[in-house]
């Protein structure tokens, strides 16, 4: 997995709340059987005028020039700036995938759905949760000033401003460690294959129905 | 002993191991598989040159894009049109024979949609950890089983490791005590349950739904609320287990016989919460308060009961909410202030994990008998959510009752729930729709979605608008038939 320990980059804005997996990477592109790729059909349907399928030549299509992220101050955005509950809806790993894909490192809002928000890690995509209030004061920071990055930093669990605010942000350490570390889960998982051996045999003489039903 | 909630039993029985920070590994009994979520997974395997850990534990079935017509259908996956799908159900079929993972394909008896699928083969049983890349997984809940939906990075997982790394969330307890009334199914319930505690009221919680009114509801019922958990922002949903869990399970495929079956019940009847276990948070409502329900909006919280009039966004006091709110109903094309029931409808679709089991087809067609689709009405796509229950349909004669009424017999899939397929809605166009997701472009770009119960929709496609089934219930029909 793909370690993240710190990053200074520029901030693009969405301002607005519950914005669903859906939204994010829309369901046509679901249909690919690779992990990568994703990224000219983040937030497809905001971002563009058409109507997008996959395997197109995205850089030809029309822009939707309301759209936030296509403003040309916003170019090359690499944390992405949100709202409450980002990422609800469908459980899509193609998510994180597609905000890699397209450049983000972290995004920041004040809540995400738990499916979204657990996604993330696994694909060095660092989710900071900050207060309502923080995340105003970072919108209109960010409103005021061209050019507008931040610094995470993940050992230190810090969003560091240029004005030299810092904002505190809590996460569950495992979590951390993997991600600083960008651990890969399953080998870890499997240094414990003698407990789960275990479990399945005391599991077994308990509750026999649950082995051997599917063939 | 400590007094322990349902969900604190399932969790203790699979809990492998705890870790000083709180997270866990979980073992996880049953794992249900699709085409979408799936192919990375097995990707991931094969580059890191893993097994599965126990093949008898996988389940896997196509539903997400695969055709729900029936000449597309009898020409197999190569008849599947759309190129990038039919690479993903063939890649499926090619996983599971490679690994040896057992699968219903595509035309075969015991092939749905996955929620549809599990329980009814008697795959997923009570007491069991259930997880699949979809969210709404929650459904299998229904029977008592600690279900949810995961992502791509933990399919791969359970599959190379049958564990999950995960934390417990927090017990949540919704009780809805009463009688529910005519024409008042599972599908409003859940709804008149978002609409009170909104979209994110469940986060970060388990929810078990409690009360008299899920006592009496039929197991399928209770998937159907549980499958909406996830709308309400908890990844899992549960009912405890009662008589009607175990008549339920009795006799299917994959349920144990004999003395293990006997073993199984005894246990079983130990899941549920007891009497005085804590919970972090109750929410209550009551059966009484809960008439049809419809959502107006882009998210299943914006919803109302079928009398009531499209809310005014100046009418909202909260900023962000007002904005919402306006957002949706520019989406929608809807003015603040009208009726519902004077929405007009252009398709209507019944189907989905919410909605296309045996009892939705026999509420819809019991609608459906003896009227006549809308002129103004495109098109009504009746969906069965797997061929049992195709097949047990068309043994009862409904699918003869829909299609004299104007109305398509499709075959099981996942359909106009997401527009995966060719099912879709085109712009502009609303839909009374059994789903479960009312979001933005969720059944076709720029398709206006309208959440609501199977009877409704039958309903609204009679009438070509939205309308109070309890209108339609209880009048005597023409050849009425006995359900
Ligand atoms: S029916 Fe809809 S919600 Fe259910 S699994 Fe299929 S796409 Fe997902």
């Amino acid at each position: 997995m793909k370690a993240f320990t710190q990053h200074r980059g520029l901030v693009g804005p969405i301002d607005r709340a519950n914005v669903d997996t859906d939204m994010i990477i829309p369901k046509q592109f679901l249909k690919s059987i690779k992990r990568s790729g994703f990224g000219p059909n983040l937030f497809d349907e905001l971002r563009y005028l058409d109507h997008g399928e996959p395997g197109q030549d995205c850089s030809s299509r029309p822009l939707n020039p309301d759209f936030s992220l296509n403003q040309q101050r916003y170019q090359g955005a690499s944390i992405l700036l949100t709202r409450k509950n980002f990422g609800c809806g469908s459980s899509r790993e193609h998510a994180p995938w597609a905000l890699e894909d397209y450049g983000f490192n972290a995004v920041i809002a004040p809540s995400y759905a738990d499916i979204f928000y657990n996604n993330c890690f696994k694909n060095g995509v660092l989710p900071v949760i900050l207060s309502e209030d923080e995340v105003d004061t970072l919108f209109s920071e960010l409103a005021a000033a061209d050019g507008y990055q931040l610094d995470i930093d993940l050992a230190s669990q810090t969003v560091t401003s240029d004005s030299g605010q810092i904002f505190n942000f809590s996460l569950d350490q495992f979590r951390k460690q993997c991600l600083l570390e960008g651990l890969d889960e399953i080998g870890l998982t499997l240094t414990q294959s003698e407990k789960i051996k275990q479990y399945e045999i005391e599991r077994e003489k308990s509750q026999p129905w649950v082995y051997g039903a599917i063939k | 002993m400590v007094a322990r909630t349902l969900y604190d039993k399932l969790w203790d029985t699979h809990l492998v191991n705890e870790n000083h920070d709180g997270s866990a590994l979980l073992y996880i009994d049953r794992h249900v598989l699709h085409e979408v979520t799936s192919p990375q997974a097995f990707e991931g395997l094969r580059i890191a040159g893993r097994m599965p850990w126990r093949l008898d534990t996988n389940i896997a079935t196509p539903d997400h894009n695969i055709s729900t017509d029936r000449s597309e259908r009898d020409a197999g996956v190569s008849g599947i049109p759309d190129e990038i799908s039919r690479i993903q159900v063939q890649t499926l079929d090619d996983n599971c024979d490679h690994f040896g993972i057992k699968e219903f394909k595509m035309n075969e008896m015991g092939q749905g949609i996955v929620h549809v699928m599990g329980p009814e083969l008697g795959a997923t049983m009570p007491g069991m950890t259930v997880v699949c890349g979809d969210s709404h997984t929650a459904t299998h809940g229904a029977l008592a089983c600690l279900a949810h939906g995961i992502g791509t990075s933990e399919v791969e997982h359970v599959l190379a490791t049958q564990c999950l790394v995960t934390k417990k969330m927090k017990n949540m307890r919704i009780r809805v005590e009463g009688k529910v009334g005519l024409g008042v199914t599972a599908k409003d319930v859940v709804l008149a349950i978002i609409g009170k505690i909104g979209t994110a009221g469940g986060s970060g919680h388990a929810i078990e739904f409690a009360g008299s009114v899920f006592r009496d509801m039929s197991i399928e019922g209770r998937m159907t609320v549980c499958n909406m958990a996830i709308e309400a922002g908890a990844r899992v949903g549960m009912v405890a287990v009662d008589e009607k869990t175990i008549d339920y399970c009795e006799g299917r495929k994959f349920v144990p016989k004999g003395d293990v079956w006997h073993q199984a019940v005894a246990y079983w009847r130990t899941l549920v919460s007891d009497s005085d276990a804590l919970f972090d948070t109750e929410v209550e409502l009551h059966a009484d308060d809960i008439i049809p329900q419809v959502t107006w909006g882009t998210s299943p919280e914006m919803v109302a009961p079928v009398t009531a009039l499209v809310p005014r966004p100046e009418d909202e006091p909260d900023k962000e909410l007002r904005k919402g709110v306006e957002r949706a109903l520019k989406y929608m094309g809807l003015e603040g202030g009208i009726p519902i029931v004077s929405i007009n409808v252009d398709r209507v679709f019944i189907g989905s994990c919410t909605n296309s089991r045996i009892e939705d087809m026999r509420e819809a067609a019991k609608v459906a008998n003896g009227r006549q689709v809308a002129t103004s009405v495109k098109q009504v796509l009746i969906v069965p959510g797997s061929q049992m229950v195709k097949a047990q349909a068309e043994a009862e004669g409904l699918d003869k009752i829909f299609i004299a009424s104007g109305m398509e017999w499709r075959e099981p899939g996942c359909s106009m729930c997401l527009a995966m397929n060719a099912d879709k809605l085109g712009d502009g166009e609303h839909c009374a729709s059994t789903s479960n997701r009312n979001f933005e472009g969720r059944q076709g770009k720029g398709g206006r979605t309208h959440l609501m119960s199977p009877a409704m929709a039958a309903a609204a496609a009679v009438a070509g608008h939205i309308v109070d089934v309890r209108s339609f219930l209880g009048q005597p029909i023409s050849q009425e038939i006995q359900l």
